[in-house]
């Protein structure tokens, strides 16, 4: 079943570049996909479309229904209520320890408080993070602070998680942690588009693969690694 | 269920968000204090000194002398004709009697001379002493009484009277440019103070937006800590209102410097004042608030 679709988008920004063009895509349920290219190659920008955090200059993208371009700023929300976004600087709040930082996307929605001590102690389950539960980000190591962005992230359930070089700030090792986590995330069901730079993670995981070369869509493989793309 | 919990939610964040950011909640908190402080003194000055401009108006009396040739139908008839005058407050009829022996308590030479008089000696008039509405329209109520027949002579402080009236008119439009402006300058502080604060909050207020808050959710919290620093910053300034000013009062025993600059009593009017400025810290704050977040909300 398909969740987004993509058609003839294209993102001009105002001082005139031009970052993504004509863009065609489509992408199913439950799908994990890699894009990739160089910096400046417009993965940022599609990642950020997506989020409507960026509004395409044409086109349209539809996510489970919604048509993202024609989202007015004021109900952005209701689509980022069905999404997870991951981030390469984690983007935790300071003052909030583990638990709060999770919980905060539930509070805000309105969840009962018995839910959200039951969803957050989940998500937190789920990244591996319980026993840090009341640490404050600045005690944690970048892995760990990932592992809470993505927690959080996905504690609402959303059914499509964005991550926009999430192992970007962090070490191999950590970064294969981190892709572990996404992994058993996509498998119980989550849609995960990631945007990466990282070789050796596209290569192990083998999933499929988009590469954007100067803003266009240059290649699509199913079971794709960034060996195939000669030249990025 | 779910707008209370929403709403019980934020205001919860609000106060403890007044704590996590002590330094930045310390900082609004006294910029709205010592504004409040300011506005306070200057709006108890400018009470008072309006107070004492309209005891001031109020002393303003016309005299009027009555020709000792009219009889008491005479007396009655310029009665009724003052009292037809719109700008008449109140009246009093003095005779020349009651005027000699309220002069001759008052010292022995006047008693020594005018206890000789008889009936037909006394050169004294008979008044009417007039206490008029508005004292800005003395002069034309003035020459009206001043022609009725049987008035001989209308005085009211002439010359003097204008004068401070013009002063005082112009003093109590000053105050209330001042008290504006002082308004004003707050408003504009407070709001700024606030800005800055909210400014190295924004990494907050993106963070909010990403994971699904809805404008007005983000808002919300933001309001409500603008509400509780408005509140805290005006404690000070009430208190400053409320036991200074009383103790003032009752140190000068409500007369400043003179007999005749008299104090506004304190009650009930520190209470006005204090709530005044309790209402002005919480608009303002929530204000200040509203709009630093607008700011970095995309709507």
């Amino acid at each position: 079943m398909e969740l987004i679709r993509i058609k003839g988008v294209e993102k001009q920004y105002k001082n005139g570049v031009t970052a993504v063009y004509d863009l065609d895509l489509k992408i199913k349920k439950g799908d994990f996909i890699f894009v990739i290219g160089a910096s400046g190659s417009g993965k940022s920008t599609l990642i950020k479309m997506l989020h409507r955090e960026e509004k395409p200059s044409k086109g349209q993208i539809i996510i489970g229904g919604i048509d993202v371009a024609k989202l007015r700023n004021n109900k952005v929300y209701k689509l980022r209520r069905k999404l997870g976004i991951v981030f390469q600087d984690f983007k935790l709040l300071p003052k909030l320890n583990v638990f709060e930082n999770v919980a905060f996307t539930l509070e805000i929605f309105g969840v009962p408080m018995s839910e959200i001590k039951e969803k957050t102690l989940k998500a937190i389950e789920l990244v591996g993070l319980k026993n840090k539960a009341k640490q404050y980000p600045d005690k944690l190591s970048g892995g760990e602070q990932q592992r809470v962005a993505i927690a959080r992230a996905i504690v609402n359930g959303p059914k499509l998680l964005l991550c926009d070089e999430p192992t970007g700030n962090l070490d191999h090792e950590t970064s294969m942690e981190i892709m572990k986590v996404l992994e058993v995330i996509n498998n119980l069901g989550t849609t995960i588009i990631m945007a990466t730079h990282d070789r050796d993670i596209v290569n192990k995981m083998k999933k499929r693969v988009i590469l954007l070369e100067n803003g266009k869509l240059v290649k699509d493989y199913e079971k794709g690694s960034y060996d195939c793309n000669e030249g990025v | 269920m779910k707008v209370f919990r929403i709403l019980g939610r934020n205001i919860r964040d609000a106060f403890r968000s007044v704590f996590r950011n002590f330094s930045l909640s310390i900082a609004s908190i006294s910029c709205i204090t010592i504004t409040l402080v300011v506005v306070s003194i200057s709006v108890l000055s400018s009470y008072n000194v309006d107070n004492f401009t309209k005891l001031m108006k109020q002393d303003f009396t016309i005299v009027v002398f009555l020709d000792n040739k009219i009889d008491q139908k005479g007396i009655t008839e310029i009665e009724t004709e003052i009292e037809k005058i719109e700008n008449v407050e109140s009246y009093e009829y003095e005779s020349k009697i009651d005027i000699a022996s309220s002069m001759m308590a008052t010292s022995d030479i006047f008693e020594n001379i005018m206890k000789e008089w008889d009936e037909t000696e006394n050169p004294l008039q008979d008044t009417f002493l007039i206490k008029v509405k508005d004292t800005n329209y003395i002069n034309q109520t003035a020459n009206k009484i001043k022609q009725l027949e049987g008035v001989t002579l209308v005085k009211y402080g002439e010359g003097i009277v204008e004068q401070l009236l013009t002063v005082f008119n112009i003093v109590e439009k000053a105050l209330v440019v001042v008290v504006l402006l002082l308004v004003f300058v707050t408003a504009f502080l407070i709001t700024n103070t606030i800005k800055l604060t909210i400014f190295s909050r924004k990494k907050e207020i993106e963070i909010m937006r990403l994971v699904g808050s809805s404008n007005i959710n983000i808002q919300l919290p933001f309001i409500i800590e603008g509400l509780f620093l408005g509140l805290l910053g005006a404690v000070i300034p009430t208190l400053i209102v409320i036991y200074g000013y009383t103790a003032l009062y009752l140190n000068f025993d409500g007369r400043l410097f003179s007999p005749f600059i008299r104090l506004v009593h304190p009650e009930p009017f520190i209470y006005v004042v204090s709530l005044g400025l309790v209402s002005l810290g919480i608009i303002v704050g929530m204000m200040g608030s509203y709009a630093a977040v607008r700011k970095y909300l995309k709507i």
